[in-house]
């Protein structure tokens, strides 16, 4: 995986609540038996008109976010399914933080997995944020995920919280898998007590 | 020992290992598996040459992207979809994991399958790629959905690095009215906290109401926990679970079976075991529901109007006005002037035999209204045959439907089963999001018996004055 530590980046505002994973990357593309290749379809039906042509305001298609790295969106985003084409599609696009006042469960898991830090903060500080990126191109923001802060283009320095575990991996890349075989024996100890307690498992 | 949870109860047993900040191993006893997340996974085993490390616990079915017609036999057109199934085939094989083919008679949607077969019995972990694993917490099970990285990890390591939720119990009192069933109360659960409003926590479902549903009933409850944003949905087992699961093709059997049973009764939240948050709702006030708009959350009364945006407030404002204007409908229309084009009936969520039941009660020697496009997509093979013997599919047939065979279907829409730009539909599945059905389509969600009564109409119906 992708080490993040701090960057630097356009800031794109997607003030919308509840943006769902069918609206992130819609079913059709979800044929694919590869993990990249998603990020010209993210937001598919958001971003494009039937014929293959760009809806000129939707926010990505501004030339002003078309590079955005940062993006700033409304309460409970990620809602919906458990594909993980969708932080396979926003990764693959460029996009490598989001910041909300929640996100659904499933997405918040997965986007960590795939070098992308979702950021929680309040109501107040999100529109803090979603202002200064509203003003577009100018206003880049910096995430620094060791100082766990995140600097708006005004300057004003913004603190938010981060599972100790998941900034660890984060930071440092790491390979989930590879961690938890390190614990291969407390695994088979538990499979040998399973086994005695619930043999019908 | 402190009073505990169903949860609290059934995250201790599995705790595999446990860091100092609470982030553990928690073990996982099920893995259920389908096209559609799993090729990346099995890809990424290949790559790093590691085997599937408890291919008996791990159970795989294609079901979205299988085509439902009665010619399927003759293959799967689309190519992408083909090669997804094909590739579920392979790995299925070389990594010896249990699998249930196309043709298979057992074959359906996975959370049909895992219950139907047996695999799903109280106290497990259950998790498959996918978000609708939820279900199996009607069993008394912690079951959810992963996401594809997950999915490697769980096949490599049979774990997955959780932290613990915080509980919710969400109470259902009294009896519920004739007409209402297991999907206005879990539509109507939402419709109360949110989609966001399970973020963060572990649902239990638990007082009269609940106990009164059959485990069809209660799957479809804890089915759409995860579009209340809850990672889990659970109902402590009873008699009627225990009932089901009996004789089950995976069930414990005779010795095992007293020993599992001594188990599973231990197994419900201790007096006076803490949750964080909690949402109780009177089972006599819940009335037939239907949504409106492009989430979950979007519920009313079929007795209501489309609501005004500037009903809401923050941010509700604007994703109301969108929905509205998405779903092609006006504030302050009734809900039962809403004309449909088509009704889905099958899914996770209403696919199972009771479902369909609950429709034939309702189409028995009608006709559904001419041009009406109306299918029905059993859950499983099984669930099929069943409803055949009993007669339901000739109902189904004279009053107009299309009997399909099993597969997820128009709920997501991944196999030709799709809803074209602004057709409308009632829909038994679980999401209403823009795009699900169909690109530009739109869906309302409601119950089998509310589905079955909007084919008849043609408009979405109060099925109490078919009654």
């Amino acid at each position: 995986m992708e080490k993040f530590t701090k960057i630097q980046g356009i800031a794109a505002p997607m003030p919308l609540v509840n943006i769902d994973t069918d609206m992130i990357i819609p079913k059709v593309f979800l044929k694919s038996i590869q993990r990249t290749g998603f990020g010209k379809n993210l937001f598919d039906e958001m971003r494009y008109n039937r014929d293959g042509t760009e809806i000129e305001d939707f926010v990505l298609n501004k030339p002003q976010y078309r590079s955005a790295e940062i993006l700033i969106a409304g309460d409970n985003f990620g809602c919906g399914s458990s594909r993980e084409h969708a932080p396979w599609a926003i990764a693959d696009f460029g996009i490598k933080c989001i910041v909300s006042t929640s996100f659904a469960d499933i997405f918040f898991n997965n986007s960590f997995k795939n070098g992308i830090l979702p950021i929680v903060l309040p109501q107040e500080q999100v529109d803090v944020l979603m202002k200064d990126a509203e003003k577009g191109a100018n206003a880049r923001m910096t995430v620094d995920l060791e100082a766990q802060e995140i600097t708006t283009s005004d300057g004003e320095v913004i603190s938010f919280d981060v599972d100790a575990f998941k900034k660890h991996c984060l930071l440092n890349g790491l390979d989930d898998i590879g961690l938890t075989m390190e614990k291969a024996d407390s695994i088979k100890s538990f499979e040998d007590k399973a086994a005695q307690e619930r043999p019908w498992v | 020992m402190s009073p505990k949870t169903l949860y609290d109860k059934i995250w201790d047993a599995h705790v595999a290992h446990e860091a100092e900040d609470g982030t553990s191993l928690l073990y996982i006893d099920r893995h259920l598996v389908h096209e559609v997340t799993s090729p990346q996974a099995f890809e990424g085993l290949r790559m790093a040459g590691r085997k599937v490390h408890a291919p008996e616990k791990t159970i795989a079915v294609p079901d979205h992207n299988v085509p439902t017609t009665l010619d399927r036999a003759k293959g799967i057109e689309n190519e992408e979809s083909r090669i997804q199934v094909e590739a579920l085939d392979k790995n299925a094989k070389e990594f010896g994991v249990h699998y249930y083919p196309v043709d298979d008679v057992r074959q359906g949607i996975v959370h049909i399958v895992g219950p139907e077969q047996g695999w799903t019995l109280p106290g497990m972990t259950v998790v498959c790629g996918d978000s609708h694993t939820a279900t199996h917490g009607a069993f008394g099970a912690l079951a959810h959905g992963i996401g594809t990285s997950e999915v490697e990890h769980v096949l490599a390591t049979q774990t997955l690095i959780q932290k613990k939720s915080k509980n919710m119990k969400v109470e259902i009192t009294g009896k519920l009215k004739p007409g209402v069933t297991a999907k206005d109360i879990t539509l109507a659960v939402i419709g109360e906290t949110g989609t966001a409003g399970g973020t963060g926590y572990v649902i239990e479902y638990c007082g009269e109401a609940i106990r009164d549903l059959s485990m069809e009933g209660r799957m479809t409850v804890c089915n759409m926990a995860i579009e209340g944003g809850a990672r889990a949905g659970l109902i402590a087992p009873d008699e009627t679970t225990f009932e089901y699961v009996k004789g089950r093709p995976h069930a414990p059997k005779g010795a095992q079976w007293e020993a599992a049973l001594s188990w599973w009764k231990t197994l419900y939240t201790d007096e006076g075991a803490h949750f964080d948050k909690v949402v109780t709702l009177k089972g006599e006030e819940i009335e037939p529901v239907v949504t409106w708009g492009t989430s979950p959350e979007d519920v009313l009364p079929i007795t209501g109007v489309v609501p005004n945006p500037e009903d809401f407030s923050g941010g509700k404002v604007e994703a109301a006005r969108r929905s509205i204007e998405y779903m092609g409908l006006t504030p302050g229309q009734k809900l039962t002037d809403i004309e449909i084009d088509t009704v889905f009936i099958g899914s996770c969520t209403n696919g199972r035999i009771e479902d369909l039941r609950a429709v034939a009660d309702v189409v028995k020697g009608k006709k559904i209204k001419d041009g009406m496009r109306a299918m029905i997509v059993p859950g499983s093979g099984l669930v099929r045959a069943q409803a055949e013997e009993e007669g339901l599919a000739e109902i189904f047939e004279s009053a107009g439907f299309e009997w399909r065979l099993a597969g997820c279907s128009m709920c997501l829409a991944m196999n030709p089963d799709q809803l074209a730009p602004e057709e409308r539909c009632a829909a038994t599945s679980n999401r209403n999001f823009e795009g699900r059905q169909g690109y530009k389509g739109r869906t309302h969600l409601v119950s089998p018996a509310m589905a079955a009564a909007a084919a008849l109409t043609g408009k979405l119906t109060d099925v109490r004055e078919l009654m």
